[in-house]
């Protein structure tokens, strides 16, 4: 079994590592995590954001995070982009592997990948 | 739901919902019963929501008017013969401690179960989320038990957050290990 051991060499490698990412985060990502986002996948859509920013990377750049219903459940798994300055960019019928090109075009390239928005899937 | 882990993480987001700071999730397992527990402290449920919760037309939701989360899991059991049960406690002039527990069993030889399937994803996906509340997991199989709590992680880990990814990492891959030897 994993041992609490290897937890602790996790915490000496990323001590002092943590101030240093507070507050620098200017990307957020956010996946809708409700009962009706939970239902069509919206899982392993978080999922997949969360290794591909890490493999990509992005860590002190974006924040992976989930909410409650967004209120659009027939669109769901619903993911929604919050960039300082910008508008908001909010992806609809979402897919891990929609959100792994999402991760490569928008947070990394940064344009945003307009067949998976919403105003393309009405 | 495809899967009932999927079922466990939208109930265990309700006592987030609830401003729970401990969550417990046990999976009890024989050959022919599951039954899932989800345990919190949070607020508690009022009598009056709690005669109409399992009825998918109540919700105290804004955005929707109707909740599904639990007639969800309730349908899911019922069909295979199983039992639900829910039970609330809110904090008043008698009562010091607030929470809830929901219980559900199945029959996992009917037709109608559904797999329990990713319980490590369902366990990573709350942490991740919800790295200031504690988490406690346990899947019980014929005599072996798969374990894990952020109590103890959080002690090891001092200041570091949870849901940093590699700490989520090693959460996920000690709950891989502890099946891998459950299904030896
Ligand atoms: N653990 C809990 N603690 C406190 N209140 C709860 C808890 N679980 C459920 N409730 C109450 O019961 C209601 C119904 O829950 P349910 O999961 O069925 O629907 P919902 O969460 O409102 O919406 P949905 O699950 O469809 O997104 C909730 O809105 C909440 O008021
Ligand atoms: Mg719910």
């Amino acid at each position: 079994m994993k041992s609490l051991q290897e937890l602790a060499a996790i915490r000496e490698k990323m001590k002092g590592k943590v101030n240093l990412r507070e507050g620098s985060n200017d990307i957020r990502v956010v996946v809708g995590m409700a009962t009706c986002g939970i239902a069509a996948g919206a899982r392993p859509v978080l999922n997949a954001f969360v290794e591909a920013v890490e493999k990509e990377g992005l860590t002190d750049k974006v924040t992976v995070s989930q909410t409650g219903c967004i209120g659009i459940c027939q669109y769901e798994p619903v993911v929604e982009i919050f960039e300082a300055g910008k508008e908001k960019v909010t992806y609809v019928k979402m897919t891990a592997e929609k959100a792994l090109e999402v991760v490569e075009k928008h947070l990394k390239g940064g344009n945003a990948v307009l067949e998976y928005t919403i105003a393309n899937n009405k | 739901m495809k899967e009932l882990s999927l079922n466990i993480l939208d109930i265990a987001q309700n006592s987030v919902k609830a401003k729970a700071s401990l969550i417990e999730i046990e999976i009890d397992e024989t050959d022919e019963k599951l039954t899932i527990i989800i345990r919190d402290n949070g607020c508690g449920i009022s009598k009056e929501i709690l005669e109409g919760v399992t009825n998918p037309f109540y919700t105290t939701r804004t955005t929707r008017n109707v909740g599904l989360g639990i007639p969800l899991l309730k349908d899911a059991c019922e069909q295979t013969g199983g039992s639900f049960e829910i039970k609330s406690q809110q904090k008043n002039e008698e009562n010091l401690i607030s929470g809830t527990e929901v219980r559900a069993s199945f029959f996992k030889n009917h037709l109608d179960f559904t797999p329990l399937g990713d319980t490590v994803s369902t366990v990573t996906t709350l942490i991740q989320g919800s790295p200031d509340i504690d988490f406690i997991f346990s899947h019980n199989k014929c005599g072996s038990k798969v374990f894990l709590s952020t109590l103890e992680m959080r002690e090891v880990l001092g200041e570091i957050p949870l849901n940093s990814f590699e700490v989520i990492k090693w959460a996920g891959d000690c709950l891989k290990e502890q099946y891998q030897d459950i299904v030896k």
